[in-house]
């Protein structure tokens, strides 16, 4: 009998080319999302070395970074280097034959958000793209991570990455979310508990009861921010829920093919006994729901803590602590609650999903954005959009005062036309606080859609167990 | 990509942790199509104030770190996002090492990818290098990549951790691209055991 395996190790082990004696591993790559922003200089080296793409069947492209979000896009980017970003990459996949979600097209969006809803994200598969929160496809029980751009560059040409295996880590949530409480608090309460490098060298797998319990929409928001605790990637084993997500849609297996992925994705599970480096366990029931006080995602408190004092961390910490403080114009001891937003971001591909919008539709009902509060939403995909409207929560939140965008990053990074300005406040369903991420010295504070949503209503961080 | 043999240059001290790809390098400069040119802004907003004027306290606005080739900062370094952008700017900035007690994961595979050296070493080890760097010019730290050696100028030295793999691609200069490339027909055998079980993947 062999021993038990990780569902991270039996990944690994069907993807690996071949292994030299040092444990470095030549790694299959079955789907690549390449983006505007990470890929010109890899499609550059690859003229210049007059290489061919080895797989454009398993690769595609889809702008998202740069595009604005309203609909004057459509008559072409006015930023000229972000223009050019998109035209190269409209350009690249022409040339060596991928396909492209191009701005235009109803089924543009974020490239996490777009590749499970085309059904290109399967479970038992390797993903890749030049873009950190590839992590996000581990909710398909695919191990998906980031890459730099020589490393585009390389799976470009060969399909596959030199890869050494990380460790197995297993964070175990038990219990039952209180209301109010989402996939968000989660992912943020277990930066908060294992900080940004905790998870460095590790790949991750969630596990536990309240894992289980949540939708695919939310455990693609928890693996999407294993990167912010410093994992190379994170996975949640498929289940039913998996199976559904995935299957009619347009590149999901089918027919024969269908059966036959399913015997195989039944078998993607951690065995009995198999061994993992570290476990972490949190208790759901004990999960507040939380927001960031300073400028990295660890800097996690329940809404109902005050400001903390950075004498009261040890190290680096100290400094950094104080140097965020500053940043974000807080003061110890201040209460969370009482901090005063100007801008609410509800979008990003940590939720920008359907169920994140409807999750703000119900804290909204019957309910106005505050007057002076800046509160927009962009869906994560033009088909996420155009499903909200359908659904009839598009009009209900125009109607209740919020900015209705178009598809793409949008602010969650000042890439692209939505941005703070300096001195700005916003409660922010992306993933990074970092110094000036939404803007030049725009100041992020990370919250789930529900409490970004409560934040509208009231002008100021607020729980929104109050507003249930 | 540049060889990475031995280098002796002047270190500067960022005792900061956490220092994020945001810091390195801020996304509006993630819009260039090219590698180079990004040296300029490296650090941006911690060495520039809003109307581009140096910000003199910052360490690589010093007169003794302008030239630093070497740079020492606190844990977790390079974490956030994947843009090769971050090493880009550093390596064309002229630092070819950092030092830290620990990286981001795919900032440290990055560095390697561009002929930059990121060393880790335990805290209490990169507190004396700091202390060193701190100096100023005067402070030279060597690295020898063959021997996985730092020396400092009073003859303390620490032995460092390398990948032999990445070593020798370091040592020599070599495009992992083309190695890979050698090994199509591995690639090819992979890809057809795969098409004929698994043809949805
Ligand atoms: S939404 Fe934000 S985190 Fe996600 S891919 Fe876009 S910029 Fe990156």
């Amino acid at each position: 009998m062999t021993a038990p395996k990780t569902l991270y190790d039996k990944i690994w082990d069907a993807h690996v080319v071949e292994e030299s004696d040092d444990g470095t591993c030549l790694l299959y790559i079955d789907r690549h999302l390449v983006h505007e922003v990470t890929s010109p200089q890899a499609f550059e080296g690859l003229r210049m070395a007059d290489r061919k793409v080895r797989a454009p069947e398993k690769t595609i492209a889809v702008p998202d970074h740069n595009v604005p979000t309203d609909p004057t896009r459509l008559s072409g980017i006015k930023d000229e280097q972000s223009r050019i970003q998109v035209e190269a990459l409209r350009q690249n996949a022409k040339d060596f034959g991928i396909e492209i979600y191009d701005v235009d097209d109803i089924r543009q969006g974020i490239v996490h958000i777009i590749g499970p809803e085309q059904g290109w994200t399967q479970p038992g598969m390797t993903i890749v793209c030049g873009d950190s929160h590839t992590a996000t496809h581990g909710a398909f029980g695919a191990l998906a991570h980031g890459i730099g751009t020589s490393e585009v560059e390389h799976v470009l040409a060969t399909q596959t990455l030199i890869q050494k295996k990380s460790k197995n880590m297993l964070v175990k949530v038990e219990g039952e979310l209180a209301p109010g409480v989402t996939a968000k608090d989660i992912t943020l309460s277990v930066i908060g508990k294992t900080g940004t490098a905790g998870g460095t060298g590790y790949v991750i797998e969630y596990a536990g009861s309240a894992i289980r319990s949540l939708s695919m929409e939310g455990r693609m928001t928890v693996c999407n921010m294993a990167i912010e605790g410093g994992a190379r990637a994170g996975l949640i084993a498929p289940d039913e829920k998996t199976f559904d997500y995935v299957k009619g849609r347009p590149h999901a297996p089918k027919g024969a093919q269908w059966e036959a992925a399913m015997a195989y994705w039944q078998t993607l599970k951690t065995d009995e006994g198999a061994h993992f480096d570290k476990v972490v366990e949190l208790d759901a029931s004990e999960i507040a729901p939380v927001v960031t006080w300073g400028t990295s995602p660890e800097d996690v408190l329940p809404i109902t803590a005050t400001v903390p004092n950075p004498e009261d961390f040890s190290g680096g910490k100290v400094e950094a602590a104080r140097r965020s403080l500053d940043y974000m114009g807080l003061t110890p001891g201040q209460k969370l609650s009482d901090v005063e937003i100007d801008t609410v971001f509800i979008g990003s591909c940590t939720n920008g999903r359907i169920e994140d919008l409807r999750e703000v539709a119900r804290v909204m009902e019957g309910r106005k954005v505050k007057d002076g509060v800046r509160a927009m939403i962009v869906p994560g995909s033009g088909l996420v959009r155009l499903q909200a409207e359908e659904e009839g929560i598009a009009q209900k939140l125009i109607d209740a005062g919020f900015d209705w965008r178009l598809a793409g990053c949008s602010m969650c990074l000042g890439m692209n036309p939505d941005q703070l300005a300096p001195g700005e406040r916003c409660a922010s369903t992306s993933n990074r606080n970092f110094e000036g991420r939404q803007g030049y010295k725009g100041r992020t504070h990370l919250v789930s859609p529900a409490m970004a949503a409560a934040a509208a209503v009231t002008g100021r961080l607020t729980d929104v167990r109050e507003l249930l | 990509m540049e060889k990475f043999e031995k280098l002796s240059g002047v270190a500067a001290p960022m005792p900061l942790v956490n220092i994020d790809t945001d810091m390195i390098i801020p996304k509006q400069f993630l819009k260039t199509i090219k590698r180079s040119g990004l040296g300029v802004n490296l650090f941006q907003e911690m060495r520039y104030d809003q109307d581009g004027n140096e910000i003199p306290d910052f360490v690589l606005n010093k007169p003794a770190y302008r030239n630093a080739e070497i740079l020492v900062a606190g844990e977790n370094f390079g974490c956030g996002s994947s843009r090769e952008h971050a090493p880009w700017a550093i390596q064309d900035f002229g630092i070819r090492c950092v030092i830290a007690p620990s990286f981001a994961d795919i900032f440290f595979n990055n560095c390697f990818k561009n002929g930059i050296l990121p060393i880790a070493l335990p805290q209490e080890q990169v507190d004396i290098l700091m202390k060193e760097a701190e100096k100023g010019e005067n402070a030279r730290i060597e690295v020898d990549l063959e021997n996985q050696k730092i020396t400092i100028p009073d003859g303390t030295a620490f032995s460092f951790d390398v990948d032999p793999f990445r070593k020798h691609c370091l040592l020599n200069g070599l495009d992992d691209i083309g190695l890979t490339m050698e090994k199509s027909n591995a690639i090819d055998a992979y890809e057809s055991k795969l098409g004929a079980q698994m043809p949805w993947m």
